[in-house]
């Protein structure tokens, strides 16, 4: 077999990070290679290398396709050597038609007048090759997820493709169209087209992958050939296998105290595809003075379950009980669950977070106003000393707290997100991936923030894909996959590899 | 103002002379908006050969703006929450309908009348505002239908004629000044007292307000430019009381139109329910998972653009002294380009009171100086059109710089 796809020494820097760091990658041609690692290990930057998203010279390394050193400038570079990419989100216009959809952007047209004859003729051929059986012409939003995945191997095909890249194809689709896709690509492999597959769930890799590349922290740490009897257990290792150093604060041992909020047979549906379940039947409660954890991969419907808990903000068909303080707990509106004691504070800070455009002064108090109003009117002075005392309190690096806060980097930012809801003074703090996006340093800062908290006997959830931030601030976890709690432990007790093992032994028996 | 404690005072004068230019260009738009406002009157004063600042012109130009400005309050808060209404022209003109046929027509007491155009006015706008807040129609979709059906009911009240004249005391609203009761020859000592009273008041607000920045540890607008803004606020007010005193005094209308800028003012800089409202327009997720009722708020915000453009109807109709089918028509481009030109934000969240109200006077100034200089309506609507482009063009190069 040749090499069809070698990258060497790829090392990838954004402002502060290192985000690829000399990684090697080689694809022999007619193979599927599987690419797996954590979120965030550099999976998803090495494909946008390699697609020339990140042009040439943007990075370091070499990359040699087909023998030769290539410089892409762009993804139509790539894509016309035959490097196709398929994204998680996936690219299509619901409202056009498939064949509209596989052939956008490349249409079938002379002189500017699209040949509707040739371009549904082709389109049928295509979705024959991908066993897609629908007619051309049906909207692309009628179909559901695991068609229009197909829609999208069928418009990669019609690019007349070489290397396939798919990045996470299977997360959202149901088993039977799992099957269906990973058979699809089996069948590829026969005609001679290469494969590259990121994926979570090992099972899938297990079965049809031939090499497997793992990723840590921005390096190709293994890179294992499925011949040699590989097992799960290995692959999990070499994914995390890294040890908690001093990264977090100490921790000082709390009396568990009473429960403060108790939840039970939470489930909400999807806000848009009602018929999906994204939180099934979940129970869980939490201590005053305890963190808890709530781990899983992104997509396991744990940013859900607190939003829909914080107000109903997202899903419908919401049901199940809470109570806070012993008490049944009305969370029906965000400011009823405010005034239960409950706060949010979100995963994606600039679009749920933070009025960009207005100061550190005005965002602070956004979510107790009246405690910084006399009346109805905003008394400036006291609203001056709360923002001031956030600032330094939270060490939030700012000239002063008129700064806007778009100005701000993500760490501080995330300081005035978290700044907020402590004036709001909640009982209990869930926190949505706090510490995202964020260097190491303020990591620090925000951990002892959440350890001081539950000093302080509040009751604090946190959500993270990170597994040792979990492991390093937590005192319990539980294990969220695919829209349900799977596990349940102390964190003494846990361990990665521990956690790894429960989503996907779950993962595999999921329909 | 012993009391002003400039904190760069210890620095050396270059990074005084620095720190100056850097705030400047930071607040470049708030300042310019007030330097271009005072640049044009110049310009018009001097190639009008002084007719622009005669007491009887300035008066007309208050009169002829008043329900622009009007509009523009309550259009800045609408723009502030991130949506347009186009229908105010059509609003306008309908309540003035209403009012000429309930007046006029319907003999109702001219009080009462008017008091239940306001409350029509502010039904309207709940009419809209209920689609646009709890179902999520576009505003623009929305207003735009309002606008047509709001033009047509004019026309269907007046049935296609002018209805008018109105009484005597209902058309004061518009053409009554302040009454004096010192009865000094030559001038209205009572209008220059009250204008000397507000330009004392502001400039002590202001001293206040520095004074109190101060304490906190906060000032970080030089004290050269605090001190001109200051004065040259405290002239101008004193200086255009000055000159109406002189004519028969200030309108009725200056009185409402000043009070409702110091209202609306103090509601968006100082009041929660005014912070709920830009942080809905910063972002209206954020402002939402805050605790805030988003809908509500868009809600109300709509009722008192109606409310407001039922007034400025009222005005309207009063200084005609009759109701016209044509009332109204365009009017909400100009209120819309006013609030622009003041630099309010077309995506929410920005904007000033003050700013929507010096934007409707410099378009006002520059109808008013053309028109005295006898420039055509042609050019007049080229030359509108181009200043507002600029504006806008300026505040987003201003914003992309920082």
């Amino acid at each position: 077999m040749a090499t069809i796809l070698e990258m060497r020494g790829i090392t990838k820097e954004f402002p502060g990070v290192k985000a690829l760091d000399r990684v090697n990658l080689k694809v022999e041609e007619g193979e599927i290679h599987a690419l797996v690692g954590e979120n965030g290990a550099g999976k998803s930057t090495l494909m946008k290398v390699l697609s020339g998203v990140y042009p040439h010279g943007s990075y370091s390394g070499d990359i040699v396709y087909d023998g030769e050193v290539q410089k892409f400038a762009s993804i139509s570079d790539s894509e016309s050597r035959g490097i196709i990419i398929i994204h998680q989100e996936l690219a299509l216009i619901p409202l056009l038609s498939v064949a509209e959809n596989i052939f956008l952007g490349n249409e079938r047209a002379t002189r500017g007048v699209i040949d509707w004859r040739t371009t549904e003729a082709r389109a049928t051929e295509l979705l024959a090759r991908v066993g897609l059986r629908e007619n051309p012409k049906t909207p692309v939003g009628d179909l559901g997820l695991g068609k229009q995945q197909l829609v999208e191997i069928a418009k990669a095909l019609s690019k007349d493709v070489r290397l396939l890249i798919l990045d996470e194809p299977t997360s959202s689709l149901n088993e039977q169209d799992s099957e269906k896709l990973l058979s699809l690509l089996v069948e590829f492999r026969k005609q001679g087209v290469t494969s590259i597959l990121i994926s979570h769930k090992l099972n899938e890799i297990s079965r049809v992958a031939d090499t497997i590349t793992v990723i840590r922290d921005g390096a190709a740490v293994s890179r294992l050939d499925c011949g040699d009897g590989i097992s799960e257990d290995d692959i999990i290792r070499d994914m995390v296998g890294r040890s908690l150093d001093d990264r977090y604060p100490p921790r000082k041992p709390n009396p568990p105290g009473e429960i403060a909020m108790e939840v039970r047979g939470w489930t909400v549906h999807h806000s848009v595809q009602s018929d999906r379940k994204v939180v099934d039947d979940v129970s869980f409660h939490v201590r005053k003075g305890e963190v808890l954890g709530i781990a899983g991969l992104m997509g396991a419907g744990r940013t859900e379950l607190a939003m829909s808990l914080f107000g109903r903000s997202y899903g419908r068909d919401i049901s199940g009980e809470v109570e806070i303080g012993g008490r049944p707990a009305d969370l029906s509106t965000v400011r009823s669950a405010i005034n239960a004691g409950l706060a949010y504070a979100t995963e994606d800070r600039k679009t749920y977070g933070l009025v960009l455009d207005d100061t550190i002064r005005h965002n602070v108090p956004l979510a107790n106003l009246d405690a910084i109003a006399d009346g109805a009117v905003v008394n400036r002075k006291r609203e001056g000393e709360v923002a001031e005392r956030y600032r330094k309190r939270l060490n939030i690096k700012s000239s002063s707290i008129e700064q806007e806060t778009i100005n701000l980097s993500g760490g501080n930012q995330q300081k005035v997100v978290l700044s907020k809801w402590l004036f709001a003074d909640p009982d209990i703090l869930i926190l949505d991936e706090p510490c995202r996006g964020i260097d190491v340093g303020a990591k620090f800062e925000i951990y002892t923030v959440i350890r001081d908290l539950a000093a302080q006997s509040k009751a604090i959830v946190v959500i993270s894909s990170e597994m040792p931030e979990l492991l390093g601030i937590t005192d319990r976890l539980y294990v969220m996959n695919e829209g349900r709690f799977v596990g349940e432990m102390p964190t003494a007790e846990a361990s990665q590899e521990k956690i790894m093992a429960r989503i996907i032994k779950t993962g595999e028996r999921a329909t | 103002m012993s009391d002003i404690t400039d904190s760069s005072t210890d620095g050396t004068t270059g990074e005084q002379a620095r720190a100056s230019w850097r705030f400047l260009k930071n607040h470049l738009r708030e300042y310019g908006i007030l330097f271009a406002l005072i640049a044009i009157m110049a310009f018009f004063q001097v190639a009008t050969g002084g007719i622009l600042l005669r007491p009887v012109n300035l008066t007309n130009l208050v009169l002829q703006n008043s329900y622009i400005v009007i509009m523009a309050i309550g259009m800045l808060l609408v723009i502030v929450a991130g949506h347009i209404d186009l229908s105010v022209g059509s609003v306008l003109g309908f309540i003035g309908a209403l009012a000429a046929v309930m007046i006029v027509n319907w003999e109702i007491p001219y009080l009462l009348a008017a008091i239940l155009c306001l409350a029509a006015g502010a039904l309207i706008g709940m009419a809209q505002g209920f689609w646009i807040a709890y179902f999520r129609i576009p505003s623009f979709i929305v207003t735009l239908a309002g606008m047509l059906v709001f033009k047509g009911l004019t026309l269907w009240l007046l049935a296609g004629q002018s209805v008018g004249p109105f009484p005597r005391q209902f058309q004061l609203i518009s053409s009554g000044f302040l009454a004096d009761p010192f009865n000094v020859e030559g001038i209205n000592l009572l209008s220059l007292l009250i204008g000397l009273a507000v330009a004392a008041g502001l400039a002590g607000l202001a001293i206040r307000n520095r004074a109190a920045q101060a304490r906190t540890g906060t000032p970080d607008e030089p004290m050269a430019f605090f001190a001109a803004k200051t004065l040259i606020i405290f002239v101008g007010i004193a200086y255009m009381s000055w000159l109406m005193a002189g004519f028969r005094g200030l309108p009725n209308v200056f009185i409402v139109m000043a009070l409702l800028i110091a209202v609306y003012s103090f509601v968006t800089s100082r009041m929660t329910v005014g912070r709920r409202i830009y942080a809905i327009g910063g972002n209206e997720k954020a402002a939402m998972l805050s605790g805030i009722n988003a809908k509500r708020l868009t809600f109300l915000t709509f009722a008192n653009m109606g409310m407001l453009a039922a007034l400025a109807g009222l005005v309207f109709a009063a200084r005609l002294n009759t109701a016209t089918p044509k009332a109204g028509a365009g009017f909400e481009l100009d209120v819309i380009a006013a609030v622009f030109i003041g630099g309010a934000s077309m995506a929410g969240g920005v904007g000033t009171v003050v700013g929507a109200v010096i934007g409707a006077f410099i378009m006002g100034v520059m109808n008013n100086g053309m028109s005295i200089l006898g420039i055509g309506i042609d050019y007049q609507q080229v030359i509108k059109g181009l200043v507002l482009l600029a504006a806008v063009i300026f505040d987003v190069m201003n914003k992309n710089k920082g």
